[in-house]
């Protein structure tokens, strides 16, 4: 659905967006994560035709953003950032205005707007000035936009910005429901949030993507790293021996806990599972545990270990 | 063209659903009050025998609307969108930049044409109270409203380029305010440079707007003056089309 290659922004004295390539299939939700200033909007911005890309290509359902515009502009939904709309325009009138702009014949745009407006939950508030209207229904206002024309790619530049819970809730449901039907593009900097929607997701920084997976996959590319901590009641120096002669533990860590329990924390070589070995172990020597938990790095660690600026330069 | 019935029923919406609407016609009807004050003090003392429409001008009211109030139509057109960003939203649906200029420009004119409206109703208070068909007749009437409405198109062009420059109003304002006493005081001009210098005179008196308006009021339509005021807005409106096309380019 969308085919970027070695695209790149430049803005006066500044790249934004700096030799990029990822390709979207079709109804997919894709999320595009990065700190502010990562080249996200930019992104978005040259995707929906609104800006041109200094060099490279990008392509929208085989069809080049920047020569034939027009048919690109046809097939997208796009929502920018601030979510900028009339503000003395009412709800229904907005919708159907932009509809009418985006091709629909009057009586199919009185359909799309009634049905749109179901979906994103603005049927009671059809005739309010938007101007009046809370962020949240504002948002679903742009939301609603993006969708009215049935578009077979939706760009959602951070549409749950300065939304309450429950508003976040219906909006990412709202945007889970379109999956199959619509390609979703949306950019984000909450990572749970594109964790929860996107079946794939493109780790921007510093105008580069730095890693694209799907979360499952990100998550286990750090899972080397996970940890196994286990609350033992037992000697500190038994429990030393026993793990420094266990091979698969690469390293431990023996720390007293309240009463005679002891908080060992494990680091297993190749990100083996140690929690049977453990409680085997306490079978034999009868110990007594408490707790054994298996500590995985959330996507988060990932995402603030990959768009750390100084890790970043060690990188390069 | 569906689209553009859309973009401009849009922008009068605008236009006639807000305040400064309202607003900018009362004032202009003010204004067309108070120079029709003075044109009956001005029949009433002397006699006169040109047409009633030419002395609407020579009153300086009629060059003081077109000036001051054609540039507060134009500025909200493209920076109030640039500023708010609704310009983003629009340009990413599928209208072509034609489109959306001659749509804005098609309401700022009719807004300009309904905004006269009131000088209308008191030519023929003049009419109904001089039982004087002569003085003023559809022709006299026709061919100032037609100079009304070619004047306005070429300043109301040059604000919509101001508009589409900037992302302020009151630059955009400012920028069409310069632009349109400039071009007026071109007129000026014209008659100050000694009539030796052959080609400069002629230019320059081809954008004397004031005589040729003179000439509209007496309902004598010379086609060298429309044919000046239908390029001169074209240019403008085509300049207005680059300004928004230079985002692709900038």
């Amino acid at each position: 659905m969308i085919e970027v290659s070695n695209l790149t922004k430049r803005y006066a004295g500044r790249t934004a967006v700096s030799d990029i390539s990822f390709a979207v299939a079709r109804g997919e939700i894709v999320g595009l994560l990065g700190p502010n200033g990562a080249g996200k909007s930019t992104t978005m911005r040259i995707l929906s035709c609104f800006l041109p890309a200094t060099s490279g290509t990008a392509r929208v359902a085989g069809f080049d953003v920047f020569h034939q515009s027009a048919e690109v502009r046809r097939r997208i939904g796009y929502m920018p950032e601030s979510n900028p709309l009339y503000p003395e325009m009412r709800v229904r009138e907005y919708l159907k205005y932009r509809a009418r702009l985006k091709g629909l014949g009057w009586r199919r745009s009185r359909e799309r707007v009634t049905t749109v407006m179901e979906q994103c939950g603005l049927a009671d508030v059809g005739r309010r000035v938007i101007g009046q209207l809370s962020k949240g229904y504002r948002q679903r206002v742009g939301l609603a936009d993006a969708l009215v024309h049935e578009p077979e790619l939706i760009i959602l530049d951070e549409p749950t910005i300065g939304l309450d819970p429950h508003q976040i809730r219906a909006v990412r449901q709202l945007i889970k429901s379109l999956a199959g039907k619509h390609t979703v593009l949306i950019s984000t900097h909450i990572l749970p949030e594109a964790e929860m929607m996107c079946s794939r997701m493109l780790i921007m920084f510093g105008g580069k993507i730095l890693a694209a997976d799907t979360p499952e996959n990100l998550q286990r590319r750090m899972a080397g790293s996970s940890q196994i901590i286990a609350e033992i009641a037992a000697s500190a120096e038994a429990l030393r021996k026993c793990f420094s002669q266990i091979a698969e533990i690469e390293h431990f860590d023996v720390s007293s806990c309240e009463g005679e329990f002891q908080r060992c924390v494990l680091t297993p070589r190749d990100g083996l599972d140690l929690r049977p070995l453990i409680f085997v172990l306490a079978q034999q020597n009868f110990w007594m545990v408490r707790e054994l938990t298996r500590h995985r790095h959330s996507l988060e660690d990932i995402y603030v270990q990959i768009t750390r600026p100084d890790e970043e330069e060690e990188n390069e | 063209m569906k689209i553009f019935w859309a973009l401009l029923r849009r922008e009068l919406a605008s236009f006639f659903f807000s305040l400064t609407g309202y607003v900018i016609i009362a004032a202009v009807t003010l204004l067309v009050g108070l120079s029709f004050v003075v044109l009956m003090l001005t029949l009433g003392s002397d006699s006169f025998t040109a047409p009633v429409t030419e002395l609407v001008y020579s009153t300086f009211f009629f060059w003081l609307i077109v000036l001051l109030v054609t540039p507060i139509i134009t500025m909200r057109l493209f920076a109030l969108e640039k500023f708010s960003g609704t310009f983003e939203t629009l340009m990413t649906t599928p209208v072509s930049d034609l489109q959306v200029v001659a749509a804005k420009f098609a309401a700022a004119v009719f807004f300009y044409m309904v905004m006269w409206l009131p000088m209308l109703a008191c030519l023929f208070i003049v009419r109904h109270f001089t039982n004087q068909p002569g003085t003023l007749d559809a022709g006299t009437v026709g061919g100032m409203f037609l100079g009304i409405f070619l004047v306005g198109c070429l300043f109301l062009s040059l604000g919509c380029f101001a508009s589409a420059l900037t992302r302020s109003q009151m630059a955009a304002a400012m920028i069409a305010f310069v632009l349109g006493v400039s071009l007026f005081s071109l007129g000026f001009l014209a008659r100050a440079i000694p009539v030796t210098a052959q080609w400069q005179s002629q230019v320059l008196s081809y954008c004397n707007l004031f005589d040729e308006m003179d000439d509209f009021a007496r309902g004598v339509v010379d086609t060298r003056p429309v044919v000046f005021y239908v390029s001169a807005t074209f240019l403008f409106l085509f300049l207005t089309l680059r300004a928004v096309e230079s985002r692709r380019w900038k």
